[in-house]
């Protein structure tokens, strides 16, 4: 803390000229403003050579500590096998620190706030809508690179407008597309939709109704009717919602929840007598936590996911081998390895991992700054021959990242709850991203124009802040 | 609901004006040329809008005697109005959107503080319950106040008065500082004026206030009007100034008690207790927090030391209001009197 003291001491030592009375109330002042001092910068910059630091905004309390101890896990866990088996990347050593958010804006802003002080960030991995939102401005102020993984502003793949957001894998429209050409597959074929009925029950919130316009418009296109339903927070009770699903008689009922409102939601649909295995759940109704809970009525639920669930790839298994067998594992309940959420935390590690190591190619073996990171990811590249060489082939199919697609055409696949666990029921399955791109344009560009934002161009996007 | 606080009560050695000028001074002056970005982030600004929310609650719970659990809704209501006028009304400066803003959050408060005049106490905290619902699903249900956004969140404006913009971290401080201030000076001559004391009047005893003459109904209303006027600025310096986002769900119901709980632990019928309560309620956790990050973060994960500053602030508040059931203004000025005693004895 000696360092901060002395910074203190300069601006307070100017104003120590007037009569001895104002002195003593500026010696009172200045202890005050020291001790705040004290309070506020504990634990500040050590610019270490060849780290390269996460700044982890990890929620491990309250409402959603289930989806946030699983997909903070597997990150860590990840981490920690680049640290262990490799020793780093290219010899970087990779370091983080948590910073508890419960998933509430105004404490993740705070966790940026503090965090961000610390010297070699690479990324910003928030897991919540809310904050990623508020940090938007502060992370293209600060040219450090923000991931959105399978959540986050849709318009923000494009990245003319937002060079330095990155909703990987999967955007909600393109979860959208996903589901309605998985929903097809299973009718057997894109024109044998014509006629049908889908329903879609979302969660009353800004995450459940984002989709609201994209499953009218693929209605229009294919030729289904689409119905769609509102479940208000928290969606603890839904016998109305599910009589007037059993009226209508859908082919299909898309399952858009969130916490709570997943389980009680299946077991209304056993009591009203719906079939379970027409429902289709979305990336946030899709983990072991949404299905236990409803017991047998969950048997036959399908889900969407970008990353297949269980054990046995071969990076999970060099996890549970590295990194537990060391008794540095995260989790501590050892039945959750190979989870939906700490699956999503591993890939999300290796697409973290994998950035700053093209990154690292192009700018050197060293600590990158946050716009060289940002360069890294707009080059990520990994096809299926990549991923299996990284352990992870059937975990996750393929990312393609370029300047302006911030998400990278991920593939999605769907999962069956037998009971006891997911099994994967299909192919990797392509959403239908040409025709999503003119309306993420057009919104992106809507966004750019109300703030005042230049359309980034190949050029911009090359340019790179390095230090 | 306690006597007149101690706002009343002099300390001899100094006139009352200079304690506050000298803490406006060293924050307009002192604080902009040492701060650091974390300090107005994640410190100031917080405790800026929720101390003026506390201010605005304290009119009418602390001096009104009407107890609310809207606040947040006021705040959401002050919020997404000033972020509607600015958006949609061209040409209106922004201090016109907040000013507007005010009044939406005001007329609104007046429709919920109808039932006042039949609800007193748990009964009247329970139908301002319905504010906060209430104002929460209208804001997600209808996506029109957030310009059709797909998802509900919008982003705030830039902040510039008149070409001159705060976009800042200091900028946005001062701006902050700026209205709480105002606001302030202004709640504090209304609580010394006559409509003040009729406040405290029905307060105290509603039947004996009718019977000298006070309006309970007009006065009543202006109260909920005043309160939630001042509470919807603040919604707008928490979204505008501070989170840069406006989201309802930000919003809800744990915010109206964390402001119900600044001003009872603050301090009842005084101004100064929503600064002293805002303190407590929003730096002390994250000076709380650092500190055990810091003497623990290797030995537990974040949960953990989460929950266990959960458990001191608990402990800490019950502490407290036994110690001091008027507040920490009370705590605070027998504190101070003690020691000018000391000082002056010897």
């Amino acid at each position: 803390m000696n360092p901060i003291r002395k910074m203190n001491k300069g601006p307070n030592k100017k104003a120590h000229t007037g009569s001895t009375s104002t002195m003593t109330f500026l010696s009172t002042i200045k202890a005050a403003a020291l001790s705040a001092a004290m309070i506020v910068s504990v634990a500040l910059p050590a610019a270490h050579a060849d780290e390269q630091y996460f700044p982890l905004q990890s929620y491990r309390v309250g409402p959603y500590a289930a989806g946030g101890t699983g997909f903070f896990g597997g990150f860590i866990d990840y981490l920690n096998l680049i640290n262990i088996r490799d020793g780093g990347v290219n010899g970087v050593k990779l370091t983080w620190d948590e910073c508890e958010t419960q998933y509430e804006v105004e404490r993740g802003v705070e966790c940026y706030e503090r965090q961000k002080s610390h010297a070699g960030a690479a990324a910003w991995n928030p897991l919540s809508v809310g904050i990623a939102y508020a940090m938007i401005d502060r992370i293209t102020a600060d040219k450090v690179p923000l991931i959105t993984v399978n959540h986050g502003r849709t318009d923000s793949t494009d990245g003319r407008v937002f060079p330095y957001v990155f909703p990987l894998l999967l955007n909600p429209y393109s979860e959208t597309s996903g589901i309605v050409n998985y929903i097809a597959s299973k009718e057997g074929g894109i024109d044998k939709l014509k006629g049908k009925k889908i329903v879609v029950l979302y969660h009353g919130s800004p995450y459940g109704k984002e989709t609201i316009p994209i499953y009218d418009l693929l209605a229009q296109k294919y030729g289904f009717t689409v119905q769609q339903i509102e479940v208000p927070h928290p969606g603890n009770e839904q016998q109305s919602q599910w009589l007037t699903i059993r009226r209508a008689k859908p082919d299909f009922v898309v399952l858009r929840g969130w916490g709570v409102m997943n389980p009680v939601a299946l077991k209304t649909a056993v009591k009203v007598g719906y079939p379970v295995d027409h429902i289709v759940g979305n990336v946030w109704s899709n983990s072991e936590e949404d299905v236990i809970p409803a017991g047998d009525a969950a048997k036959g639920y399908t889900a969407i996911t970008t990353q297949a669930s269980g054990n046995s790839y071969p990076v999970v298994q060099e996890i549970v081998k590295t990194v537990y067998g060391a008794g540095k594992g995260n989790l501590e309940d050892k039945s959750r390895i190979g989870s939906v959420y700490h699956n999503l935390g591993i890939v999300n590690g290796i697409l973290n991992v994998e950035a700053i190591r093209v990154a690292q190619e192009k700018f050197g073996h060293r600590t990158l700054t946050g716009d060289e990171v940002r360069w890294g990811f707009e080059h990520l590249k990994l096809d299926p021959a990549k991923v299996e060489a990284l352990g992870a082939k059937d975990l996750f199919h393929s990312i393609n990242v370029s300047w302006d697609n911030h998400e990278g055409e991920g593939y999605v696949t769907f999962q069956q709850w037998d009971g006891k666990k997911w099994n994967v029921v299909s192919d990797w399955i392509a959403p239908d991203w040409a025709l999503l791109r003119p309306i993420i344009e057009k919104s992106a560009e809507a966004y750019a124009a109300e703030k005042g934002i230049k359309l980034r161009t190949a050029d911009d996007a090359n340019a790179v802040t390095t230090n | 609901m306690t006597a007149i606080s101690s706002d009343f009560s002099s300390v001899p050695v100094l006139p009352k004006w200079i304690v506050p000028v000298l803490l406006l001074a060293f924050a307009y002056g002192v604080v902009p040329l040492i701060g650091s970005s974390y300090l107005f982030e994640a410190i100031l600004l917080p405790f800026l809008a929720l101390s003026l929310a506390g201010v605005g609650l304290n009119i009418l719970t602390g001096y009104a005697g009407q107890v609310s659990l809207g606040s947040a809704a006021f705040m959401a209501a002050g919020a997404f109005a000033a972020y509607n006028f600015n958006l949609r009304v061209e040409g209106l400066p922004l201090i016109g959107s907040i000013f507007l803003a005010g009044i939406v959050a005001a007329a609104i408060g007046i429709v919920f503080g109808l039932p006042s005049l039949r609800l007193k106490g748990f009964y009247l905290a329970v139908s301002t319950l319905a504010a906060q619902f209430f104002v929460q699903w209208a804001l997600t249900k209808f996506s029109w106040f957030s310009n059709n956004s797909a998802s509900g969140v919008i982003d705030a404006p830039r902040l510039s008065i008149s070409g001159y913009a705060l976009d800042g971290a200091i900028g946005r401080y001062l701006f902050a500082l700026t209205i709480v201030t105002v606001l302030t000076f202004l709640a504090y001559r209304l609580v010394t004026s006559q409509t003040g004391r009729n406040f405290i009047a029905i307060r105290d005893n509603e039947t004996a206030a009718r019977i000298i003459g006070i309006p309970v109904l007009k006065t009543k209303l202006l109260a909920f009007a005043i309160s939630s006027f001042i509470i919807g600025v603040a919604g707008v310096i928490w979204a505008f100034a501070y989170l840069r986002t406006v989201e309802p769900d930000g919003f809800d119901l744990d915010r109206s008690f964390q402001i119900l709980f600044i001003i009872i632990i603050g301090g009842l019928a005084s101004i100064r207790g929503a600064f002293f309560g805002a303190a407590l309620i929003v730096v002390f956790p994250l000076g709380l927090s650092r500190l055990g990050g810091f003497l623990l973060g290797d030995l537990f994960d974040s949960g953990v030391l989460d929950m266990s500053q959960r458990i001191v602030l608990g402990a800490l508040i019950i502490l407290f209001l036994i110690l001091e059931p008027d507040g920490l203004v009370a705590l605070w000025d027998r504190i101070r009197r003690r020691l000018l005693f000391a000082w002056q004895s010897t």
